[in-house]
């Protein structure tokens, strides 16, 4: 005997189309006032973005991974997150660092190489940046079990990329989640690439989505550069989260339109006119055009967003370099929650030393070294 | 003769080898067309096609796990990890699998692949991307480690690596990747894997250490005008070349030992438990340790607080002699 088990269907959810028109039907409850702040969010983390990747260049900056074209993804999904949910973001999440309302400073101080930056603000309930690819799924499917296990009515929310779904951690975290019927919601960022790879090469199945069915739970593609989409994703994700149903991962289809960081160069593995036909399809762009439409749209509205977008991000700057750097002994604080005895040996001798020619200079003359000093660094 | 960085030296190893030998396969994210992020591949996927130059999914566990199973079946891959911070994923392959199938087997199968991988901070990068992991290698059994730390070592070490039996990891010390020019020969030849090298000869004080600190080292002797110090570059890590260390500590008494990564079971704690051993009554002072503090590495804003530098270096030296007895 032979016979069909199983069978799957996989769906593709869009609502707002390239020309900025909707499907009604299908068309989420938003206020005028929330579809405003959507776009008011997408255009402050393009300003961030904009600014980060300035700075960056200007050495103001480390090592920077954009997030240009994947605002209605990151925004839209956040938008139908609530602040008591617990967000596991990959690296890239900076517009949903932002929508989570994480000061702005702090995350310039974060790519600014100060890991301070990471200290998040006990009411901003979102996880530090996880740069190992893969890994956080599963600590979104821990968190989401223990809110069951506690009887809260919140979620968990895991954000990463396409290639992250190549990493056994992430097939481990979807089978957790399958089996305990978690209340943890996946978002996939299918940005086309991962650095070079791009996600042909990454996967042999047809959508990211449908890797969800093998764990026993739904899986749904949509059009990252939709914001009404995602959102609609990720609000009835949450929902059904919310009443026991269980996990979904949500594939959102959009474009990197920046390299994948500011070490990289894009153009070595992809042609410069997909980069031009995927900038058509801006998300921004997108929703202005059916803001328009709509009339909630004017240029002045337009102006003053971005006015206000460019002075938040301005004076986070201000900020974010202001702040000292640390005393080279305040490096050890929060190896454990108390220092070990070697370590205070070890805190002990960091206070003796110099790192700064200019410090070295001024202590000079109490050199007592039988070998000298160092001319230069 | 040909003047090349790092970078290049291991490149142009890794393309005549793969000319020499067509069972050679290289395995990892990023390493075709991009050439690696670090370039280190750079045209080869061109010169031998995607067939033997494969970008893999992005997992590590994966790369070396399927590495493996190659290398059993008689090819003999070389995988790239494209950071430390990502060898961690592929940990149980490598120490549950890659190092004990020959034991496991009693000879009847061998994994003699080589893992490429570099190390060490220097880029002022994120997080993962500054570490000194060799110690988790080092101490398994099964593993050989190799750490060039600079360009005609690179190619020599390179070519012996993929021709040894057993499983090399191979770090590339990311910090002194471009920062060293240097001639490397053409022509093929091999520098040998666990032998140490004297760098400079000296007679007051024995300076060992590897990888990018070699250059720090070499740096700081500059500036010892009244001290004969005497430099090794290890080379390699497992096994480690105890002989040459042994010799030269008869000759000086005295010892200091350099290392990026963390203080606690460190490289250096070995190497003097290994003087301790075989060169207790030629100490004249107790040896130094010039090493990382035992935290994780801070990120780039203050990361120069954790890692070593010349002038630790020079202090550590003057330490010893003001303790000799
Ligand atoms: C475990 C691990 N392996 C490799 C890397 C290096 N790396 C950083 S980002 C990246 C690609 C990630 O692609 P994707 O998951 O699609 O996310 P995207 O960068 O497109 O946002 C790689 C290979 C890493 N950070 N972690």
């Amino acid at each position: 005997m032979k016979k069909v088990l199983e069978r799957f269907q996989v769906e593709y959810l869009q609502i707002l189309n390239e020309n900025g028109n909707c499907d009604k039907k299908l068309m989420p409850s938003l206020t005028k006032k929330q579809i405003k702040e959507m776009y008011e969010y997408m255009v402050l983390t393009r300003v961030f973005d904009d600014k980060a990747l300035k700075l960056q260049r200007q050495g103001r900056l480390g090592t920077y991974a954009p997030t240009r074209g994947q605002e209605a993804s990151q925004i839209g999904s956040v938008f139908a997150v609530q602040d008591d949910d617990m967000v596991f973001p990959a690296f890239r999440e900076n517009g949903v660092y932002l929508a989570r309302k994480m000061p702005m400073e702090l995350l310039f101080q974060f790519w600014a190489g100060d890991e301070r930056g990471m200290n998040i603000p006990k009411n901003v309930n979102m996880f530090p940046v996880a740069i190992t690819v893969g890994a956080q799924p599963l600590h979104a499917v821990g968190y989401a079990i223990a809110l069951k296990y506690k009887k809260m009515k919140a979620a968990a929310v895991t954000y990463f990329g396409d290639g992250a779904t190549s990493e056994g951690d992430f097939h481990e975290a979807m089978n957790f989640a399958g089996v305990y019927k978690a209340p943890c919601v996946f978002i996939c960022q299918n940005n086309q690439y991962a650095i070079s790879v791009p996600v042909e090469e990454q996967t042999a199945s047809r959508t990211l989505a449908q890797k969800a069915i093998a764990y026993g739970f739904d899986g749904i593609k949509v059009d990252g550069n939709d914001p009404f989409a995602v959102y609609k994703a990720t609000y009835d994700a949450l929902r059904k989260a919310r009443s026991g149903k269980g996990p979904t991962l949500i594939e959102c289809f959009t474009y990197r339109i920046g390299d994948h960081t500011t070490s990289d160069d894009a153009k070595k593995y992809r042609k410069e006119k997909e980069v031009k036909e995927w900038e058509k399809k801006d998300p921004i762009l997108r929703l202005k055009k059916y803001m328009k439409k709509a009339g909630m749209f004017s240029e002045r509205y337009e102006n003053e967003v971005k006015k206000i977008a460019e002075g938040l991000v301005e004076k986070a700057v201000a900020k974010a370099e202001s702040i000292q750097r640390l005393k080279p002994e305040e490096i050890f604080n929060y190896t454990y929650a108390s220092l070990t005895e070697e370590l205070k040996e070890q805190k002990e001798q960091i206070k003796l030393e110099n790192f700064t020619i200019a410090e070295k200079k001024k202590s000079a003359g109490k050199n007592t070294s039988v070998v000298g000093e160092l001319e230069e660094a | 003769m040909l003047q090349l960085n790092i970078v290049e030296a291991v490149n142009l190893a890794l393309k005549q080898e793969m000319k020499r030998d067509k069972e050679i396969v290289l395995l990892g994210e990023d390493i075709g067309e991009d050439g690696g992020v670090f370039r280190v591949t750079d045209n080869l996927s061109k010169l031998y096609g995607n067939e033997r130059v494969i970008d893999t999914p992005l997992a590590e566990s994966g790369i070396v796990g399927v590495s493996f199973g190659m290398a059993l079946a008689g090819l003999k891959p070389i995988a790239e990890i494209q950071f430390e911070g990502f060898l961690m994923p592929a940990l149980d392959q490598i120490i549950n699998h890659v190092s004990r199938i020959r034991n496991r087997s009693k000879g009847r199968y061998t994994a003699p692949l080589v893992i490429r991988c570099p190390i060490g901070g220097g880029i002022k990068a994120l997080e993962h991307h500054s570490d000194s992991p060799e110690t988790y290698f080092v101490h398994t059994p099964g593993l050989k480690v190799v750490i060039p730390s600079n360009p005609y070592d690179a190619k020599g070490l390179m070519i012996s690596a993929i021709r040894d039996p057993d499983p090399v990891i191979f770090f590339e010390p990311k910090k002194v990747y471009r920062a060293i020019k240097q001639e490397v020969p053409e022509k093929e030849y091999l520098i040998p894997i666990g032998k140490a090298n004297v760098v400079k000869e000296g007679g007051d004080v024995t300076l060992i250490t590897y990888g990018a600190a070699v250059k720090t080292a070499y740096e700081a002797v500059q500036h010892i005008s009244n001290i004969s110090v005497e430099l090794i570059d290890l080379r390699t890590l497992k096994p480690i070349d105890t002989e040459t260390i042994i010799k030269s500590v008869k000759k000086t008494g005295k010892v200091v030992i350099a290392h990026e990564a963390q203080k606690t079971l460190g490289v250096a704690a070995e190497i003097i438990a290994r003087i301790n051993e075989k060169a207790f009554y030629s100490l004249e002072a107790p040896i130094e340790r010039v090493t990382g503090y035992d935290i994780i590495v801070p990120y780039p804003k203050h990361e120069d607080y954790y890692f070593i530098n010349q002038q630790r270096i020079i202090n550590a030296v003057d330490k010893v002699m003001k303790n000799s007895i």
